[in-house]
Formats: C-alpha cells, sequence, structure tokens
C-alpha cells in the first residue's frame, strides 16, 4: 500500500512511529516493541530518526510491520506514539488519513491540536507511572515502557513474547524485571479497560521470521572482521561507524582470548585522528596482519593522502565507511550515498580504489570477508561503503552462515622457505603477468628486505625519478585495475522482464528497489534491475548497460555519483541514464521511486 | 655525494660482530644529501650502534617520514625493511606496524618539521602509547628540501640565511617527550660520535618509546653566523650534562667509575647503561629536576646533551594492550576465526 493513501483496517502491514525525546531511555522499549513482532513471526524494519545530540532533542523511531517482507521505510505513519510535547504538532500532521495517535493524556491537550480523519487515543501514562514509581529517573524510564503495554493491547501483541523478551533482556536483573513488567501491564490495563482492542490494525502471528535474525550492519560488519581474521583495528570515533569497533572489541573479548594465557589475539587502537588510523593500518598490513578502519566521511578525507600512498606502495588495508549526510559535518546522523566519488578516486594524483557496497547487514558480513581477501590479493586498500541507514538500523536478514572450510587468500606472499630458494627478490617486478606483484613481510628472511615508498619507485623498489621507470610502476597498477575485475563480486542482476528498461541502484537503495519494482510490475510496468556490488565495474554491467536503452540510476546523494561514475569508468550512452536521486537524510523509501519513474514514463507518451 | 656508487667491498680483516657481519654489512645506499650534513654523521653513528648489537638486519625496520632527515633510512642497513611514509604520518605507521609484529626491531628517523610541525600529534601520541622503538630526531631549525624556511625548533632571534630572524619560540622535543612521561629522553649532537652511539645503543635496547633528540646542522641553509644550529654554535653552547655508556648483557662492567658519578641501569634483556654524571646535581629519573636543570641551561643559552631522563618502569604498547607474545601477523587464521558452530549460537541474542 503506498503512502497518501487512507490507511485502513490491515494484518501485519501498518507502520508504528514513537516521536519521543533523546536520552529517556526509548531505545530499550523500541527494541522490546520490535523483537515482540519478529518473534510473532512477522518482519519488520526499524528505523532511528536521532539527533546528534545526548539528551534533550526529539528523536523518533519507526517500526514498519511488514507481511511481505519489505524492509526499507514505508513513507507513511499508521500509528503515531506522540511522546513529544515539542514536536506533537507535526507528528499529528504526519499521521496518514484513517491512522491513529496516542499521546499522554496526563497533561491537557490544546483542542486545536486535533485531526477528524485520525483517532486519537490518550492514555495518562505519565500519571500513572507517577503514582507506580518513586524515583525521577524510574518515572521517565517506565513510561516509555508502558507505551510497548499500550500498544501491545491495541493491536494484539502477544503478551506472552514480551515478557519472554523481558526475561531475557533483564536475566540478570531481577528487580529491573519487575519494575519492567509492572509499567508494560499498567499500560496493558489501561487500554484494555477503556478502548475497544485491537484496534483496525493488528500484529497476527505469522512465520515468516525463521531462519533469521535482527541485526545492524555495524554488528554484521564486525562479525565479518573477526571472522576475516583481523587482527589490528584502529580509529578514530566518528558517528555512525563508531558501533563497528564497540562490536568488534566485544567480539574480541569473547573469542580472542588466549586460554593459557588470557592475552588477547588482536591489537584495538583508538587513534588520535584519522590520518593516525589509516597509518596504523597501514604499518599492521606492510608487517603481515590484517588490518582496517571504521569511518566516516571526514575521516575518508584525512585519510586520503595515506590512501594514496597504500596504492602506490600496494599495501592491503581495509576501509569501512559508514557514510552520512554531508558536505562536511553536515547531518552526522542521517543516511546518505555520498561518498561514493570521494572513496572512487580517494587521494591526489592517479589513485583508484576497489570498493565494495553491501545492500543490508547480512551482505556486511560476507562483503566484509571479501574486503580483506581482495585487499591482500590485490595488494591495495579496500574500501567497504555502508551508510548509517545500513550501519546503525536493525534490518531483518537470513541467519548468517560460515563454511569451516573457508581459507583466506592473503595473495602473493613469499615465505622465509620461498625466499631462501629464491636468487634476489624484487618487490615490484610483475612475474606473473596479472600485475600483482610478490611481497614479503618484515623479518620473515634477510632475502626479503625491501624498502617501501610513496616516492617514485621502479620495478626493482629502488628510487626513481627516470620517466621510463616510473611509467613501467604506474601502468602496472592500471593493469592491476584490469586483473581485480576477475576478483571483486559480480553485480546482482534480474533479467526478468522483457523489456529494454531497466533499474541501476547500490547498496541500502536495494530494499526500495525490490518493493518499487512490485508495484510498477502491479501496474504494469516491469523493469529489470542491476545492483552494483563493486567498484572496478565488471563486464556484467556494462552487459547489462548495453541491454537497455533508458536505465534509472537510483542513488542516495545530490550529485548523482554512482551515476557519474558509469559515465567515466563504462563505454554507456549518457542519453540513456536517468538518475533519480534521494537525499534528504532519511532512508530511501519506495514511494519516491514509483512516483518518479511513473512520471517519466507518463512525460514519455506524452512525448 | 651520489655521483659515484659506493663498492661492497668488505676487507677480509674487518672487523665482525657476533652474527659474523662487518659494519659494512650494515650499511645503505649512497647518501644524496649535503657534503658535510650533520645526517651522514648520525647515519653512520645508527650503522655504528646496530652493528655493536648485533641486530641481523633483516629484523629491524627502519621508518621515516618526509624531508632530508627522513631520506636517510636508504643510506642505513641495505638489509633493513624501509618505510619512506608520509611527511609527520611516520609515527602512527611504526604503531601499526608494531601492533603487528613486536619482535622486530624499529628505529624511526624523522626531522625537525616532521616531528614538531606536522607531525607534532603523532609524535605526541606514538610517545603517550609508549610504542617500543627508538624515534630520533635530526634537528637542524630548518626545512632543507623546500630551501631554507624556520621550522618549529628554530630558536628565538636565530636567524634565516636570507638575514631574518625567527620570532616564535621553539618547541624542545626533549622538554615535550619529558612533561608527556616518555621513558627514555636524550639528547646529541651529530658531530658527537662518542656521546651519540651508546646513545642510541641505549635507545634501541630500551623496551618502549625511546627519543633522542640529535642537533644534525643543515650546512646548506643553517651553518651561518646567527643561527644557533650551526656546527659553531653547537660546539660553543654544547653542555653535555650526564653521559651513557652501553654495556652489552652478561659483559662486566670494566671501567671505573667515582662512586656517586656513575648511576648503572639494568635493561630489560640483561644489558646495561651506565649514567655518567657530568653535572653531580643532575638525578635523570628525577623528572621534575630534570625538566627544571633544562629549563635553567636553556635559558641560559646552553645546550643540554646526554642521557636527559630514564624511566624503565613503564609498561610498552603490546603489554599495555596485553597482546599475546607471538606476533599477531604470524598467528594462523585457525586460531583467528571461531568457526560456525560459534556463529550459529552467537546469533541467538539477535532473534
Amino acid at each position: 500500500m503506498l503512502p497518501g493513501m487512507i490507511t485502513g483496517p490491515r494484518d501485519n502491514d501498518f507502520t508504528i512511529r514513537i516521536a519521543n525525546v533523546n536520552g529517556t531511555g526509548s531505545a530499550s522499549a523500541n527494541a522490546l516493541l520490535m523483537k515482540s513482532f519478529f518473534r510473532m513471526g512477522i518482519p519488520v524494519a526499524g528505523k532511528n530518526y536521532f539527533p546528534s545530540n545526548i539528551q534533550g532533542l526529539p528523536t523518533w523511531y519507526e517500526i514498519r510491520v511488514t507481511g511481505e517482507g519489505y524492509l526499507t521505510r514505508s513513507g507513511r505513519v499508521d500509528i503515531m506514539l506522540a511522546m513529544n510535547a515539542e514536536t506533537y504538532k507535526k507528528d499529528l500532521a504526519d499521521v496518514a488519513p484513517g491512522g491513529c495517535l496516542i499521546y499522554d493524556s496526563t497533561w491537557p491537550r490544546h483542542k486545536l491540536l486535533a485531526r477528524d480523519e485520525i483517532t486519537i487515543i490518550g492514555v495518562p501514562l505519565a500519571k500513572m507511572c507517577n503514582e507506580k514509581f518513586d524515583t525521577a529517573r524510574s518515572r521517565v524510564l517506565m513510561k516509555n515502557v508502558a507505551y510497548v503495554g499500550v500498544v501491545a493491547a491495541l493491536l494484539n501483541i502477544d503478551m506472552e513474547v514480551i515478557r519472554d523478551s523481558l526475561n531475557q533482556v533483564f536475566a540478570k536483573k531481577a528487580n529491573l524485571l519487575d519494575a519492567n513488567q509492572v509499567a508494560i501491564d499498567l499500560g496493558y490495563n489501561y487500554a484494555q479497560e477503556n478502548f475497544d482492542c485491537p484496534l483496525s490494525y493488528t500484529a497476527r502471528p505469522s512465520d515468516k521470521t525463521a531462519g533469521h535474525i535482527m541485526i545492524d550492519g555495524n554488528t554484521a560488519t564486525a562479525l565479518g572482521c573477526v571472522y576475516a581474521g583481523a587482527t589490528v583495528g584502529a580509529w578514530y570515533p566518528i558517528t555512525p561507524s563508531t558501533s563497528v569497533m564497540d562490536a568488534f572489541t566485544s567480539f574480541c573479548h569473547q573469542y580472542r582470548i588466549d586460554e593459557e594465557s588470557g592475552r588477547h589475539k588482536f591489537c584495538i587502537i583508538q587513534a588520535e585522528d584519522e590520518l593516525s588510523a589509516m597509518g596504523m593500518v597501514l604499518g599492521a598490513g606492510w608487517n603481515g596482519a590484517r588490518a582496517f578502519t571504521p569511518t566516516s566521511g571526514p575521516g575518508i578525507s584525512l585519510m586520503s593522502e595515506l590512501l594514496g600512498y597504500g596504492y602506490f606502495a600496494e599495501i592491503p588495508a581495509v576501509l569501512i565507511d559508514v557514510q552520512r549526510c554531508g558536505p562536511s559535518t553536515g547531518m552526522p546522523t542521517r543516511t546518505q550515498q555520498a561518498d561514493i566519488m570521494a572513496c572512487a578516486y580517494a587521494s591526489h594524483g592517479d589513485t583508484r580504489h576497489v570498493l565494495l557496497f553491501p545492500a543490508n547487514p547480512e551482505e556486511c558480513f560476507y562483503l566484509a570477508v571479501k574486503a580483506f581477501d581482495l585487499a591482500e590479493r590485490l595488494q591495495t586498500p579496500v574500501i567497504m561503503l555502508t551508510d548509517l541507514d545500513i550501519g546503525m538500523n536493525d534490518w531483518m536478514c537470513r541467519d548468517l552462515k560460515w563454511d569451516d572450510s573457508y581459507q583466506i587468500d592473503r595473495g602473493k606472499v613469499l615465505t622465509a622457505e620461498d625466499l631462501e630458494k629464491m636468487e634476489s627478490f624484487h618487490r615490484y617486478l610483475d612475474v606473473d603477468d596479472d600485475a600483482i606483484p610478490y611481497r614479503t613481510f618484515p623479518g620473515e628472511h634477510p632475502k626479503g628486505a625491501y624498502f617501501t615508498r610513496g616516492s617514485g619507485h621502479n620495478m626493482y623498489g629502488a628510487y626513481t625519478e627516470d620517466s621510463h621507470e616510473y611509467l613501467e610502476v604506474v601502468d602496472r597498477l592500471r593493469r592491476k585495475w584490469e586483473t581485480a575485475k576477475q576478483y571483486v563480486p559480480e553485480p546482482v542482476v534480474d533479467y526478468a522482464e522483457k523489456n529494454r528498461v531497466g533499474i541501476i541502484s547500490i547498496g541500502s537503495c536495494d530494499g526500495a528497489v525490490i518493493e518499487a519494482r512490485d508495484h510498477l510490475r502491479g501496474s504494469g510496468v516491469g523493469l529489470n534491475y542491476l545492483r552494483v556490488k563493486a567498484f572496478p565495474f565488471t563486464d556484467r554491467v556494462q552487459e547489462f548497460l548495453d541491454a537497455h536503452d533508458r536505465i534509472y540510476i537510483i542513488e542516495q546523494n545530490r550529485d548523482a555519483q554512482l551515476h557519474s561514475l558509469l559515465l567515466i569508468e563504462t563505454r554507456v550512452n549518457p542519453e540513456k541514464l536517468i538518475s533519480l536521486l534521494y537525499y534528504d537524510g532519511l532512508p530511501i523509501s519506495a514511494t519516491g521511486i514509483v512516483e518518479s519513474i511513473h512520471a517519466d514514463m507518463a512525460k514519455g507518451v506524452a512525448a | 655525494m651520489s655521483y659515484i656508487t659506493k663498492p661492497r667491498v668488505i676487507h677480509p680483516k674487518s672487523p665482525r660482530n657476533d652474527l659474523k657481519l662487518t659494519v659494512r654489512d650494515y650499511e645503505g645506499g649512497m647518501s644524496t644529501l649535503c657534503a658535510g650534513c650533520g645526517h651522514d654523521s648520525v647515519t653512520s653513528a645508527i650503522v655504528q650502534a646496530a652493528f655493536e648489537l648485533n641486530i641481523p638486519p633483516h629484523r629491524m625496520a627502519k621508518l621515516s617520514g618526509i624531508g632530508c632527515s627522513s631520506k636517510t633510512p636508504a643510506y642505513f642497513m641495505r638489509q633493513s625493511h624501509g618505510f619512506n611514509t608520509v611527511h609527520g604520518r611516520m609515527p602512527s605507521v611504526a604503531t601499526g606496524a608494531n601492533a603487528a609484529n613486536g619482535s622486530l626491531k624499529y628505529i624511526g628517523v624523522s626531522g625537525d618539521g616532521d616531528t614538531l610541525s606536522i607531525g607534532l600529534g603523532q609524535f605526541c601520541h606514538a610517545l603517550r602509547r609508549n610504542v617500543d622503538m627508538l624515534y630520533v630526531i635530526e634537528n637542524n631549525g630548518v626545512y632543507g628540501l623546500t630551501k631554507g624556511q624556520f621550522s618549529a625548533s628554530a630558536d628565538l632571534g636565530s636567524t634565516a640565511k636570507n638575514g631574518f630572524a625567527n620570532n616564535q619560540p621553539p618547541i624542545d622535543p626533549c622538554r615535550m617527550a619529558i612533561s608527556m612521561g616518555a621513558g627514555f629522553v636524550a639528547r646529541s649532537f651529530s658531530g658527537d660520535k662518542e656521546q651519540l652511539v651508546p646513545l642510541l645503543k641505549a635507545g634501541l635496547v630500551h623496551k618502549g618509546f625511546a627519543v633522542i633528540d640529535v642537533i644534525s646542522p643543515c650546512v646548506t641553509f643553517n651553518d651561518h653566523e646567527g643561527s644557533t644550529k650551526s656546527y659553531a654554535y653547537t660546539r660553543q653552547h654544547f653542555h653535555p650534562a650526564i653521559q651513557a655508556d652501553y654495556v652489552p648483557p652478561s659483559q662486566e662492567i670494566v671501567a671505573q667509575y667515582n662512586e656517586g658519578d656513575a648511576m648503572p641501569v639494568e635493561m630489560h634483556d640483561g644489558s646495561k647503561i651506565i649514567l655518567r654524571k657530568v653535572d653531580t646535581d643532575y638525578d635523570p629519573t628525577d623528572r621534575a629536576s630534570v625538566y627544571a636543570y633544562l629549563e635553567r641551561h636553556q635559558a641560559a643559552g646552553e645546550i643540554v646533551t646526554g642521557m636527559l631522563y630514564y624511566n624503565d618502569s613503564l609498561l610498552e604498547m603490546q603489554d599495555l594492550s596485553n597482546i599475546v607474545e607471538q606476533p599477531l601477523s604470524t598467528l594462523d587464521y585457525s586460531q583467528l576465526c571461531p568457526g560456525d558452530d560459534v556463529l550459529q549460537s552467537l546469533q541467538d541474542r539477535y532473534r
């Protein structure tokens, strides 16, 4: 169902938005609510719209209950939990006609703050909690938990599921468990006694979440780094990437402690800035460890000089860019895909970097592992670009799986035994004619020593200012870029439709594109689809471009960066490409895509 | 001085160290610095120190930033692994390298521009982390490769070649390092190999971040009258406060020292440094008094040199981070991947 349309009675197809104040503990109440749907077997998508602030500013959390399993924002609000007086007016206006708004009726509400075409439900949450709980802090916290009870009654959520979830969360804190249970019952009972429960929207138990988890992309990325065998993580805290290292730290403390000595099989360094974080990653990568740094746009800017060094001196490194709204500080708690160009050509001089674009947390896990393999195989920095939407929101994904027979690809590394047998070793010789030279780890063998430099060097690794020698090296690097195409993941391609109109998209747009295609197919518009998963673009991308006459490029930035990259790096006729751009900082929804494509097609018909 | 190739001929009677290597085995490529550059003297002191310490060349990593000083790792220890990084970022690269493998010896060579201007932050933070490395600053008060601008170590009133006087106060890397908690801080002069070589040896053996600020005059841009970093000025104002002798492990202290004037300090590997006081009131283990001494003497225009401050009780980065003994870079993948069983059970929390 598309937004703008009047909302009506529906099972497992509605969106709840909770408007609250930052720092009041609403996150755990919202998570509890979302998990409850998930545990009833109903697919959900959670989106957190939070301010760059610790306490006091407005914050919204949105739960889309979606029996069809769509992963993106619906763009519509059916049920608003208006817990923030400051934003009440806007929240009221945002409810779709036919929807409902729940507010805290402890305080009187101005009579103008109502709408006829929606149902308004007042629950004296603060009053009930003030009577029940003693301390100011617990009154604020429990008010949030109480609304979970209200919603549970109104939507017919299974209270057993909620109780189980609470038991799990507070397994070791019995007093908190009791208080939370009391608060939930307060809300639940009040709603049952005062309103016709359930509403026209109901949560109906389903079986669509079996074999799935709810996980955020940063956690999945961190898990990927653990499974890839990364041992050195250097970073500078920056939203929205910070939780990558938080999660990596916590996984390492669980799974990377040497049993005998109690010592760490990892080293995590909080650097003084992103320049330093990047330097540490290069130092560790050069020295034979798998090393990475999570960051966001401003960090990429600071890392750029060393990224160019890594490219030219051919040092493996993995960067995770959890993109946020730029430019400059921009809107650090809002999402965007606006670092594509900055990452593709980061640094001065002729540089190009291998990029990976996961679409969801599941892909974050697998592509993080891939990033390390590619970095070592190709001896170059690899940047995995996610974004705030993927990184910080909980997504429903298929269970993560690991093949225990998997062996990581360390690329062309000469061991001490190899070196012993060799006459001599030269770092930048193209021995195998694939433009990838051999490398050695410091300390392995006297014959393995070489000098790493960002200044001009010849194929033997020696300093040079000779044009011919310089060209031999940089031209080989260009050939290595061609070799990279054999190793990077192929795009996800769907040629289901017979016509010659298609969509190319990237990363977190995927969910919205899938949903939009379903709607468009319903109205007779079938579109093929290619989602790029890596840069350099492989032949499959060129084939798709060649096979279509009109291609919508859907991405989340103002300047059409994926579009530009396709123009630069493929042989596509520019006339065929049409940009559909979303860059307001909110996760992309299907609505805009459907409308834009309909409008564009109507234009075509009119012409 | 790069127009001839240095022949690699080793005289059969050249002295050999415990590894049967000669000094020549610790040398590098021909220097491309100006004739008479202080840095070349530092290079030969490093060669001497590494030779005498019996360091297997391939077990040493030599890192640098950008600038004249940072070119020098190409001129010593050709069999060592070199890493000429970008400007001011050597400390972070050395930190990452050390995190990956703490079993190698690390020497970082930097200059006053690379350390005190563009790289000031990284220098401070590598020091705070107590990365196990020797950090040598070849300090000449001037930017050489860009032809003669003042650096942040230029003294007040010191004049440039074009006659302009510097009007900004200098940053003294030694006082700064002491104030930030470094465990090994020394100053020397490129023209005093007798003082410098034992300091380099002690710095290479020291477990943790060792700073040696070496006044190393720039013959082309900062060796004129009016400069406070010239050879003449440095020789005139050179003030050794405390000398350090290095005694290898299992070797007896044979020299005679006067009681009270000499302080032997045992290093982690059993070697010793004997600190010989030139000024009897000097205590290199008392941070506050060292700082005050430096303030007093430097205000009087003296360049205080020697083993200025020593504290061997600090944990270096690997231990501070509680990293396993075996270098992380050599851990087998099977020791690092938790496997599918773990993955399946850990996902319960996400259901």
